[in-house]
């Protein structure tokens, strides 16, 4: 079974953002996902992931009246923002949810954990069930 | 290292032939791991020279001999990586030197110590099944023994099964990597279980089969093609898997099972792949051939005695399929075969599908009565199928909104993409006020 594991950031100088952190907590950050997900891959359960580019860049689209795209800055009211995912292929709901306490912990200030909040969501990929 | 199907008119000899000279190189050299991956070599090297060279007298020798000297050229290399290493441990320089790469004393050990007495012409009849009890074993992971058993016994490529799981190649490849790991730490020898195993064991297997068979079952967009081929993998695992052991009923009852679910392919998605309900379906397109067999299969192994699970789903898949009709369907039959079936397994969808017949055979109000037990369950209470099965039975007892209600809420848990859809639509129907359409 295939879970979508979002990890959502809160934006700008929240108590996780990130122009507080000294060079040594990036560097221990960015070691920490590199691992992470290197770990899923030699499992044999990484299926995607993800960094997402910051916030400042991203658009809201919609189609005009003419079907051509209008596009808008991001709402600054917004609190959180997707800051990247990981698709992994496991054999149970419980292994998604370790994976996701694994990614909440990584190491922030001070390398001190950060506790994020990671939404898991299943990917639609069961087998119907003949009736 | 993919091979093309399609285009190379050996595949299906080829994968049949896997297990066979896999066992052989196993016997010979011992290491499954290495030798499956020498296998996979041979295999490839087949691929691209019987096309120019033709079909070789003897392909199971010549597939036998060529992953043998993969081996040969694997376990030297290793005999040289160790004793480089140990050299370079052992230099106070700690230069790298080239070693020799032949005529080191320690490989014609390695290599006659595993079988000498054996040629490797030999493959022994039952190496298929020792190499499904290998890869099936309860020690891996559902995930991983699917995977493991599809590359070592069927003969597929790390890439087609990749493709058919919708994983990255690097991630299948991992997978079965770490599969062969656990193989190798849980030390299971390539033997046949023993008598006071083999029951649990082969039960694994079975298991591991029909998980692949029931993989072939998911339909995603554009994807739908590979995945059916998994389906037809599992009968042909199953199938070899059943003239080895002919005597082994439940072997029988689940090959049964799947050609009488897989005959009914054809019947079960519409033009969009959107789910077509059992009820509905155009019973002509359904495939004969395979319900023949299926059914002669089945009766003929339930009057053997010593009826398991995967008989009587295959018993009741029968009833299904011999129904001229939907409404020729025998469901008192069906009754009787879930009855039996629920005092064999603990299993709440088997206790759920005893609730369909018993509404389908004494009434809704019966079938409704017989699903509040399931509420109470702690494995499947708020399942999306215990909601399906009610909405059903709601609408059937008249009590449209409270189906609505139920098939939506069924619709909004399920994870597969087709059955949300057809739940959605059964909901949107019954609000837009057509009810007559189902009995």
């Amino acid at each position: 079974m295939k879970f979508m594991l979002m990890m959502n950031a809160p934006r700008g100088n929240g108590e996780w953002g990130v122009s507080s952190w000294t060079p040594d907590d990036l560097k221990n950050h960015i070691a920490f996902m590199k691992t992470f997900t290197g770990d899923l891959a030699s499992r044999g359960e990484l299926v995607a992931a993800e960094g997402l580019a910051a916030p400042g860049q991203a658009k809201l689209v919609r189609a005009g009246k003419d079907r051509r795209p209008i596009t808008d800055g991001i709402f600054p009211e917004s609190k959180e923002f997707l800051a990247g995912y990981w698709i992994v292929d496991v054999d149970s709901p419980d292994r998604a949810y370790e994976i996701a306490a694994g990614a909440s912990a990584a190491p922030g200030k001070g390398g001190e954990p950060l506790y994020m909040p990671i939404e898991v969501r299943e990917v639609m990929s069961a087998p119907p069930v003949e009736v | 290292m993919t091979r093309q199907p399609a285009e190379f008119r050996h595949e299906n000899l080829l994968r049949e032939l896997t297990p066979q000279v896999l066992g052989a190189v196993i016997r010979r050299f011992g290491d499954f791991g290495a030798a499956e991956d020498a296998v996979q070599e041979a295999l490839l090297a087949a691929t691209q020279q019987w096309p120019k060279e033709g079909l070789p007298e003897n392909p199971r020798g010549w597939l036998i001999h060529v992953a043998a000297r993969r081996m040969t050229d694997h376990l030297r290399a290793e005999a040289a990586r160790r004793r480089r290493e140990t050299e370079v441990a052992s230099d106070p320089s700690r230069e790298p030197r080239v070693v020799p790469s032949i005529g080191l004393p320690s490989l014609a050990s390695l290599v006659t110590n595993a079988g000498a007495a054996r040629t490797l012409r030999d493959t022994e009849p039952d190496d298929t099944l020792i190499l499904l009890f290998m890869c099936c074993h309860p020690a891996l992971s559902p995930s991983s023994a699917v995977a493991l058993t599809l590359r070592a016994v069927g003969g597929l490529t790390t890439a087609e099964i990749a493709r058919a799981f919708l994983v990255p190649e690097s991630t299948m490849a991992q997978r079965i990597s770490r599969a062969k790991q656990s193989i190798r730490t849980s030390g299971v020898p390539f033997s046949m279980p023993t008598r006071e195993e083999r029951s649990d064991r082969l039960a694994s297997v079975l298991h591991v089969l029909y998980l692949i068979f029931n993989e072939g079952y998911t339909s995603s967009f554009g994807t739908r093609l590979q995945r059916t081929e998994l389906s037809g993998e599992a009968i042909r695992l199953t199938r070899a898997t059943h003239a080895l052991v002919p005597d082994e009923s439940e072997v029988a009852g689940l090959l049964a099972l799947m050609l009488l679910t897989d005959a009914r392919r054809a019947a079960r998605t519409g033009p969009d792949g959107e789910l077509i309900p059992l009820d509905k379906q155009d019973r002509s397109l359904w495939d004969q051939a395979s319900i023949a067999e299926g059914v002669e299969l089945i009766s003929r192994t339930l009057s053997k005695g010593a009826v398991g699970p995967y008989q009587l789903q295959a018993a009741i898949a029968a009833v299904h399929d011999e129904a001229q009709r939907s409404e020729d369907t025998d469901w008192p039959q069906i009754l009787a075969l879930y009855a039996l079936l629920t005092r064999m397994s603990d299993n709440p969808m088997v206790a759920l599908n005893h609730a369909i017949a018993v509404g389908m055979v004494h009434g809704p109000r019966a079938g409704l009565d017989r699903l509040k037990a399931l509420d109470a369950d702690d494995r499947v209470a708020g399942h999306y199928r215990i909601a399906a099965v009610r909405a059903h039975l709601l609408e059937r007892a008249g009590e449209y909104e409270a189906a609505i209600e139920h098939y939506r809420m069924a619709a909004e848990r399920t994870t597969s993409i087709p059955e949300r859809d057809y739940l959605t639509s059964q909901a949107a129907r019954l609000a837009a006020g057509e009810t007559a359409n189902d009995e």
